[in-house]
């Protein structure tokens, strides 16, 4: 493989918490050395001319419809969309037709990833059984299969008892478990968030309390298990006072939120735009700012796009039928540009949350700028306006809540282990 | 030569001297079992009556056999077929049953503690032959014999008692008698199957098998019991068998000359290797089943005199 320098560039060190000018040499798919002025040698020279150069995104939480609904996405194009949007590593969910819940599934899964994709796929597996909160999985043999974390996604195990059981056994392996921090009574049915906004268009909604019940709940587990646990989405404020006080305990519990809570409040779903129907609902903006600023303190770990591609079809419907979640891999970075133009979030503090936090919770040698380490990278013009034109996403599902945003922000070269995988 | 409690109820109350007692004369029994006269008159005029209000058929034909052989007249009752159905209580069986005055009641029940209560209420001997999760003696006085004539003697040996411990009656007598005798114990499963707090029991406690076989002079399987679990313990019998079932690999992580044990009935491909279990130079399977005639006649000898002694108590 040739080398590669990239000169002149902003480089942002999550792990130094650092944003420099400088240079950096990609040598045999990891990073070789980083400083200014750095000799070109044989190696190939591009001059970002003062573009960001920042670890490549790890997304947690990435769903691909394959198996069962590859009409909406399959492994080439949600691939292709995260080359285009600067995401190095796409996790993936369980929550397929038929779930991944066998090693024999999960090897299914792997094979067509490293076909069909040009960046790094890594499975996660459901906890249990058709995720149906019943019988634990085969959490061994699915590890050795290479499944990197388990969760039934956004079908809490309600079942305490199967929960605590299946914690105990992750526990033994060292597994971590994914919670849907979630009080499945209160939120059944639901549309949106309790309040004004929700009175007001009649929908079906849920109190902001049914997070932080789920959350103290899994929370009680943890303490009793001993479990690695990550709640996958944390979008309310009511919630993180009983995250904080987790952590100051010393228990192993991480967190992360969604691109949209962190951008998008529940008084954007207007007039009953499908496309704005998420899972949890969009909240308040009060909860929006307080979610931020967990990501600020560093409170809430992970930033993921929890890329949910849905037909037109899924969507075309009345706001309480229609499916929930949007497609965001391809759109994550510039939407979360808008944090950093608007003073909320620093560089350095984004790729904290995009990159080096959910590589520390999977272990993997990426997301930071460090000789040595994997040379998975992104470079972007932070400033770059654009208007987003759904129709010419690389998903096979266009359902962004962005469709027409003025945004700032585009991805000019994507990096897999050296590789150039998008741009140039 | 001390033995004098009126019942079996469990390995707990036994002191370390009277655990001897027990197998020293087992092991009389052991040679009389295997001479061409098996048949004494130490119980005669005795009545013994076996309760199993839960299924057995190794347990019983082994308490059957060691009362007929000790002269006593034996009788069977099946108590899932009887009187509880029609929604008898346990207390009122047992005064049904004390009215006919038997000398020995052996008796198995589903829940922990049920044969204690029982025994209050009778003017008997009671042998535990099971009572729920608690304790199962002539069980492990039964391997107790085992590995001491395996082993030579029965203190200071390394043993690992792997599987289901949560739901085994027979792992908690065990860990009793072997803590007794001065025995470094290991408990090995998975975390799901490990009662909480198991560590103030004097043990160490492993989820890998590998590690916790290291050097063990002993290796006690226990059973996948099936039938206790409500769903949930572990993912699948496979991946069970994977990482705690005993095959030939895992067991090179034991002592060289370690013995394989296992109450019975084996699930074969579920906790235990067929063809391990078939070795007969590791395991001591068949053994146990033959000490375990010998360790009942002597429990029941030993009670029996002390009934002989107190003819007055009992008969009041």
């Amino acid at each position: 493989m040739t080398a590669t320098l990239i000169r002149n560039a902003r480089l942002i060190d999550p792990e130094a918490q650092s944003d420099t000018i400088g240079d950096l040499l990609i040598e045999a798919g990891r990073i070789a050395a980083i400083g200014p002025g750095l000799p070109a040698g044989k190696a190939q020279v591009i001059d970002a001319d003062g573009a960001c150069l920042a670890p490549g995104i790890v997304d947690l939480g990435v769903k691909v419809g394959e198996p069962g609904e590859r009409h909406k996405e399959s492994y080439g194009s949600a691939g292709q969309a995260a080359a285009a949007g600067g995401v190095t590593t796409i996790v993936t969910r369980p929550d397929t037709h038929p779930c991944i819940d066998t090693p024999e599934a999960l090897e299914f899964i792997r094979r067509r990833a490293v076909e069909a994709a040009p960046v790094h796929v890594l499975p996660m597996a459901a906890l249990t059984k058709g995720r149906e909160g019943r019988e634990m999985t085969e959490i061994s043999f699915l590890m050795d299969a290479g499944a990197v974390a388990f969760t039934d996604c956004d079908a809490v195990v309600t079942d305490t008892k199967v929960l605590s059981r299946a914690m105990t056994y992750a526990r033994s392996l060292n597994a971590l478990v994914i919670g849907h921090p979630q009080e499945p009574g209160l939120s059944h049915g639901a549309a949106a968030t309790s309040g004004k906004f929700a009175s007001l268009r009649g929908l079906p909604s849920v109190s902001p309390m049914a997070e932080r019940m789920g959350l103290d709940r899994d929370i009680a587990l943890v303490e009793m298990t001993g479990v690695r646990y990550h709640a996958d989405q944390i979008t309310t404020a009511r919630a993180l006072p009983a995250l904080d006080r987790a952590r100051k305990n010393g228990f192993a519990v991480t967190a992360g939120t969604s691109i949209h809570h962190l951008t998008l409040n529940e008084l954007d779903v207007a007039d009953y735009r499908t496309f704005f129907k998420v899972k949890p609902p969009l909240r308040s903006e009060d909860d929006r700012q307080a979610v931020v600023a967990a990501i600020r303190d560093g409170l809430i770990d992970v930033i993921g796009s929890f890329h949910t591609p849905q037909d037109e079809e899924s969507k075309r419907l009345p706001f309480e039928e229609a499916a929930s979640g949007a497609v965001g891999l391809e759109t994550m970075l510039p939407v979360l540009l808008r944090l950093y133009h608007s003073g909320e979030l620093t560089l350095p503090i984004l790729f904290r949350a995009l990159a080096l936090n959910p590589a520390r919770l999977l272990g993997l040698d990426t997301g930071r700028l460090a000789t040595g380490a994997a040379a998975d990278l992104v470079l972007f013009d932070p400033d770059k306006p654009i208007i987003l034109d759904r129709f010419k996403l690389r998903s096979k599902s266009r359902n962004t809540p962005f469709d027409g945003a003025r945004l700032q922000g585009r991805v000019l070269g994507t990096w897999v282990a050296g590789k150039r995988v998008f741009g140039g | 030569m001390r033995f004098d409690h009126r019942h079996l109820l469990g390995i707990e109350p036994l002191r370390p001297d009277e655990i001897v007692t027990i197998l020293d004369l087992a092991e009389q029994y052991v040679r009389f079992n295997r001479g061409r006269d098996r048949h004494s008159q130490v119980l005669a005029g005795l009545t013994q009556i076996n309760m199993f209000f839960e299924n057995s058929t190794r347990t019983q034909a082994s308490f059957e056999l060691a009362g007929k052989r000790l002269g006593a007249d034996v009788m069977n009752m099946a108590m899932q077929a009887s009187s509880i159905k029609k929604g008898e209580t346990l207390i009122d069986t047992a005064l049904t049953l004390n009215a006919m005055r038997p000398d020995l009641l052996v008796v198995r029940h589903p829940q922990s503690g049920a044969v204690d209560l029982l025994a209050q209420k009778v003017n008997c001997a009671v042998i535990n032959a099971g009572d729920g999760r608690h304790e199962h003696p002539t069980q492990a006085l039964l391997d107790a014999l085992t590995i001491r004539r395996a082993k030579g003697r029965l203190h200071r040996l390394n043993i690992a008692i792997c599987g289901d411990i949560a739901h085994s009656r027979v792992a908690r007598s065990n860990i009793l008698l072997l803590h007794k005798m001065e025995n470094r114990i290991r408990l090995i499963g998975p975390p799901t199957l490990m009662p909480t707090g198991i560590e103030a029991f004097g043990v160490e406690v492993y989820d890998d098998m590998r590690k916790g076989l290291e050097d063990v002079d002993v290796v006690m399987m226990l059973r996948l019991q099936k039938e206790r679990m409500d769903g949930g313990f572990i993912p699948s019998e496979r991946e069970y068998y994977h990482r705690y079932g005993l095959d030939a690999e895992k067991l090179a992580c034991a002592a060289p000359d370690a013995i394989v044990m296992h109450p019975g009935p084996m699930n074969r491909g579920v906790e235990i290797d067929g063809t391990l279990a078939d070795d007969i130079n590791r395991s001591v399977i068949q053994d146990q089943v033959e000490m375990g005639v010998a360790v009942r006649m002597a429990a029941m000898e030993l009670l029996a005199r002390n009934l002989r002694a107190r003819p007055s108590e009992v008969r009041a």
